[in-house]
């Protein structure tokens, strides 16, 4: 399998706070990779990394064989990688149409606009949002703006999606319709790099995950050797019992 | 046509702006009266400053303070080149144009980093520093200015005949500005400065060469502004740093763009209208005539606080059935 980015030794901080400290790992065509880890473990700080967004005080990241390291988001957009944010960021004052217009416009394939408008259109009814095109996206609630998110990055047509917790704030039903649209993006043959806190939907949905505690990577590998460690399980986990249970759910 | 289509040329929404700036500006040329032309004329300069500004202020979100420096600059390259270098007067729009490009350019490249009221404070201080840059620059004549000589008018069938062609040209330059809105509007462009106007973070991350796209924006809303500042200056006969650099200009053109509706290509005509129209009626109104501006800046109080998407905004909300004309 072909390494679509690689990341070494990537260490940032800010101030006095180490954020990331030495992390490396591969990520593979055609993966899903699931990244944990407690809250404040740096996780989103490892995505910002990677977009561009933070350049990192030491290491690299390879995308694609190019060394990225010190590259703008812009760059890495145009490369092929596109990114849904925990915190959603909808163009308000825009129709969800324009919004992935936007997406695809300037993402990997650099569209002109009536392409793009009907790449929007495809991806919107992908992500199930066709209804609201002509709406504003300031007019949208959590759970459609988070597919908003979502339907934005997949217009670039992107090599890697970042997904930063796509399932958190959403209810059951729509957890479950989300995790069929991750399904779907993967079988488009996106690789898929995603941070989510719901353990039962990131074992069942990962090949492999990375845990990250203070910054530093303590462990790697298939769903069932994660739960299984007893460093993921103390630092983590701390509790002997949610690891039963969360045993139970994988 | 089909790519005329894509820009949205044929929309009747154009067609309203364009129709809007042609009703402002027939009178004159039927009533050929003098006076009637110069109150025109000053609304169709706000518009094309105000229109200009819009770019920036409208699709990009980017409050500029100093936006008039460029007017000033524009002002001063083409009357130096007129007056010093007897340049003839369309060269010299050009070059008072470019002139105010090439500022925007470099400022794009220097304080388009900076965000919000960081940026805005910023554009204050280029036109002051520009202002006191000029008050000391010989060529340019220092804090006396520069006077056209009257024989310039000559070459122009005389100074009566001048005033009429600057007044053809500014309307020519208005149509302009309503097009060149409306075509960034409608392009890819725009859409681009609309996302950095939205959420500039966000905008960078699905690829939007933000650095690019503002500086572009700067540029293009400064050329304008330029090209009538040397046309204005060549009507008046001289410049000086004072009128060339007034701040209070820069805030006027603000509160028009946010009265007319920011962002829409019909707005900065109904504001120019709207505001020139209200400050002609407190100027000659002994109670008000002293306190004009206040009363400028109360109004955008209220637009700010009541209805902060200006007149195309209210109306397009209150009558849905005007989405389609009113852009």
């Amino acid at each position: 399998m072909t390494v679509l980015l690689s990341v070494q030794n990537l260490t940032k901080h800010f101030g006095g706070l180490q954020a990331l400290t030495q992390v490396s790992f591969d990520i593979h065509e055609g993966q899903i990779l699931g990244l944990i880890g407690p809250n404040g473990a740096g996780k989103t700080t490892l995505f910002n990394v990677i977009n561009g967004v933070y350049h990192p005080d030491a290491g690299s990241i390879v995308f694609k064989n190019r060394d990225v390291t010190r590259l703008k988001p812009y760059d890495l957009a145009h490369m092929g990688m596109a990114r849904a944010h925990q915190i959603v960021r909808p163009l308000n004052e825009l129709t969800v149409r324009e919004n992935v217009m936007v997406g695809a416009c300037f993402g990997r394939e650099n569209l002109s606009l009536s392409k793009a408008r009907g790449v929007a259109d495809d991806v919107l009814e992908s992500v199930g949002l066709y209804i609201r095109a002509d709406q504003l996206a300031g007019s949208l609630n959590i759970a459609q703006k988070k597919r908003l998110e979502m339907a934005r990055a997949l217009a670039a047509h992107p090599y890697l999606l970042l997904l930063d917790e796509v399932l958190a704030g959403l209810n059951p039903s729509e957890i479950d319709g989300m995790i069929q649209t991750v399904h779907k993006i993967r079988a488009q043959g996106i690789t898929i790099f995603m941070i989510e806190h719901l353990m039962k939907a990131m074992m069942n949905i990962s090949d492999r995950i990375i845990v990250l505690d203070y910054g530093k990577k303590i462990a790697d590998g298939m769903p069932k050797e994660i739960a299984n460690d007893p460093q993921v399980i103390e630092a983590y986990l701390g509790d002997p019992r949610m690891a039963e249970k969360l045993l139970g759910e994988a | 046509m089909k790519q005329l289509k894509n820009f949205g040329l044929l929309t009747p929404a154009l067609w309203v702006s364009i129709l809007a700036v042609l009703l402002l500006g027939i009178g004159p040329l039927i009533s050929r009266s003098a006076s009637q032309r110069e109150t025109i004329y000053i609304i169709l300069q706000v518009v094309v400053l105000a229109a200009s500004l819009n770019i920036l202020l409208g699709y990009t979100g980017y409050v500029s303070f100093g936006h008039i420096v460029f007017f000033g600059l524009g002002g001063y390259t083409g009357l130096y080149l007129i007056s010093a270098q007897n340049w003839p007067l369309w060269s010299a729009v050009l070059a008072g144009g470019l002139s105010s490009a090439l500022l925007a350019f470099l400022l794009g490249k220097a304080i388009l980093r900076l965000r919000g009221a960081y940026f805005a404070l910023a554009t204050i201080g280029i036109n002051e520093a520009v202002r006191a840059f000029v008050n000391n620059f010989d060529p340019f004549g220092g804090p006396v200015g520069m006077t056209l000589n009257f024989k310039v008018y000559d070459g122009y069938g005389g100074a009566a005949n001048a005033l009429w062609m600057t007044y053809y040209v500014l309307l020519v330059m208005a149509l302009a500005v309503i097009f060149l809105n409306f075509a960034i509007k409608n392009s890819k462009f725009g859409l681009g400065l609309m996302a950095i106007r939205e959420n500039e973070d966000a905008a960078e991350v699905m690829g939007v060469v933000t650095p690019n796209a503002k500086t572009w924006a700067l540029v293009l809303s400064a050329i304008l502004p330029g090209m009538i500042g040397t046309l204005f200056f060549f009507k008046n006969g001289n410049i000086e740093p004072g009128d060339a650099f007034r701040l209070d200009y820069s805030i006027e053109m603000l509160v028009i763009v946010m009265l007319g509706g920011q962002g829409s290509v019909l707005g900065p005509i109904l504001g120019a209208v709207g505001y020139e129209g209200m400050r002609n009626f407190l100027l000659t109104s002994p109670i008000f005539k002293n306190i004009q501006l206040s009363v400028a800046g109360m109004l955008l109080l209220v637009i700010v606080l009541f209805i902060p998407a200006g007149a195309v905004g209210w109306l397009r909300k209150h009558f849905p059935a005007l989405k389609r004309v009113l852009v």
